[in-house]
């Protein structure tokens, strides 16, 4: 019991602390793609630590929504990112680790920043906003499909038994399995604002989304917002670890080689992870905002053939 | 290693059926040669393991067949007589992507319920195969209709010979010289309507068929 305790603090610290190694490993990534050196590995660390010790400046009418919504933001991607199975499965949190409320949750936090993007009313903000739950309207029916076909072929739609599940050796290759795998990494982009839905290093007016949101954020405010994007791209890639390639992961109440060798699985998947990322976002060029339907419309569209197949054929 | 051959052989059919959707997706002239070389390489790979799981050594020349035409020699031809008629620009569609993709689900789920329904007493894997290989057909068949371009609706009508393929190596037993004379047929096909491209550009400056519409005479 206190080891379990152990491990799900464990846990809860890990995704924080590499949240910024992993988006510096991606900026780092795509500038030697690009050959440029790029930052050091460590930049974002030095970033957060900076906006943390410098004022926050407001706007005259920010209310107090526009300054609570940054450390709601944070606390319930921090919740969500700890739902997933990250090294190890059956800790404490998982019987909570629902796909359902870990959507939810990510849902909850999109509402808050939307809100706080309209809360000063710059028309940035307004535009911003608008445009992520456009995104979002179209992202998260395709992300409940998606949850309905693995739901449908786990049985369950918690994430330590779907684990397991697909653990077990009886799931071979699935073609069910491999339409909801690519209908999920584009969610996951277009959740995460990568390229080609939306680019997270811009800065100008006509292709931001994320950024013209939290256009208005300054100071620890700021920090808090970056550091709930890095964690929220942290929980993603464990999502799609943990479904798809749970290979390493340590079964509940293992030993303490197991749960080090399911840790050094699960960085090796965050940095592979990071890398593919990198190297997808330099191969392909930003889609104009009204083409992200159809981006969107396909991972709906694959996610629906996938549950099709489940329902129809044996063989899924 | 019965169960690996059934799932690699069911993960290339379905593929196959993703590469269909991939064309109704795509929108522009090169890309669309592009994804149907893709289409007739996952063709081959599924051909080939075919082939192996079978042990039937023909089938490797149906795979070769089906590399080598349909993916190399048809779209390269193909990319240069859009060079030559000069429409790298977007494809029009009768109707939008997400309807068409809407339908292309539809026809799926119907090829689906079709063939395992008639081929209740074959073995699984035959079973599935042929649902994929209708599925694909039917995605061929939706594309050609889709298509306003003379170009597309050529891309569609070869997808629907890669369906055939795929059906009729599933099914064990389509002799080689069937399979070689399809091949040849639909080369020749091919020469025709490339010929043709050229013909209808020459007449009316477009590739679109409705321009052809004209000429229909009178409607009641």
């Amino acid at each position: 019991m206190i080891a379990a305790i152990a491990a799900q603090t464990l846990q809860m610290l890990l995704v924080v602390l590499l949240a910024p190694l992993l988006a510096g490993l991606v900026r780092k990534t795509k500038a030697r793609l690009l050959r440029r050196r790029g930052p050091p590995l460590i930049q974002p660390y030095r970033d957060l630590l900076r906006l943390l010790r410098k004022e926050v400046v407001l706007a005259e009418n920010a209310s107090w929504l526009f300054r609570a919504a940054p450390y709601l933001i944070f606390a319930v991607i921090w919740v969500a990112a700890v739902l997933v199975p990250t090294f190890a499965i059956g800790l404490p949190f998982s019987v909570a680790a629902d796909l359902i409320a870990i959507v939810a949750l990510v849902g909850s936090a999109r509402f808050l920043l939307a809100l706080a993007g309209l809360d000063v009313g710059t028309s940035f903000g307004g535009i911003g906003s608008s445009r992520e739950v456009m995104i979002a309207s179209l992202a998260e029916p395709a992300m409940l499909m998606i949850i309905f076909a693995l739901a449908l072929i786990a049985g369950t739609t918690q994430l330590s038994v779907i684990t397991q599940f697909m653990l077990s050796p009886e799931v071979g290759l699935r073609v069910s399995l491999a339409l909801a795998l690519i209908g999920l990494i584009i969610v996951a982009i277009a959740e995460n604002a990568r390229i080609p839905v939306d680019n997270p290093a811009t800065h100008l007016e006509l292709t931001m989304v994320h950024e013209a949101m939290v256009l208005e954020y300054s100071g620890r405010h700021l920090a808090m917002i970056e550091m709930a994007a890095a964690l929220k791209l942290v929980l993603y890639i464990s999502l799609i670890a943990c479904i798809f390639v749970p290979w390493g992961i340590a079964a509940s109440g293992a030993s303490a080689a197991a749960l080090a060798i399911g840790l050094a699985a699960y960085i090796g998947k965050l940095a592979l992870g990071g890398v593919l990322l990198a190297v997808f976002e330099v191969t392909i060029a930003k889609m104009r905002v009204f083409r992200v339907p159809e981006f969107l419309g396909a991972a709906l569209m694959l996610a629906l053939l996938a549950t099709l197949l489940r329902l129809v054929s044996r063989g899924f | 290693m019965a169960g690996l051959a059934f799932d690699i052989s069911h993960l290339l059919a379905g593929g196959l059926v993703l590469v269909s959707f991939m064309l109704l997706y795509q929108d522009r002239m090169i890309g669309l040669i592009n994804v149907f070389a893709l289409h007739a390489l996952v063709l081959a790979l599924s051909v080939a393991w075919q082939a192996n799981i079978q042990d039937a050594p023909h089938l490797y020349i149906t795979a070769a067949i089906a590399l080598f035409f349909k993916g190399l020699i048809i779209p390269l031809t193909l990319r240069r007589i859009v060079r030559r008629l000069e429409i790298h620009r977007t494809i029009e569609t009768v109707v939008g992507i997400g309807p068409t993709m809407l339908v292309g689900m539809g026809l799926v789920a119907l090829s689906m319920v079709v063939m395992l329904h008639v081929t209740a007493q074959e073995a699984l894997l035959v079973r599935e195969d042929m649902a994929f290989a209708l599925s694909v057909v039917l995605l061929g068949l939706l594309m050609m209709v889709s298509r306003r371009n003379a170009v597309g609706q050529v891309i569609g009508f070869m997808s629907i010979e890669n369906g055939l393929v795929l059906a009729a190596t599933g099914a064990r037993g389509m002799p080689l010289v069937v399979e070689i004379s399809v091949a040849f047929s639909i080369l020749i096909a091919f020469i025709v309507i490339g010929i043709f491209l050229f013909r209808i550009r020459e007449r009316f400056d477009t590739v679109d068929v409705h321009a052809l519409d004209s000429f229909r005479g009178d409607r009641q």
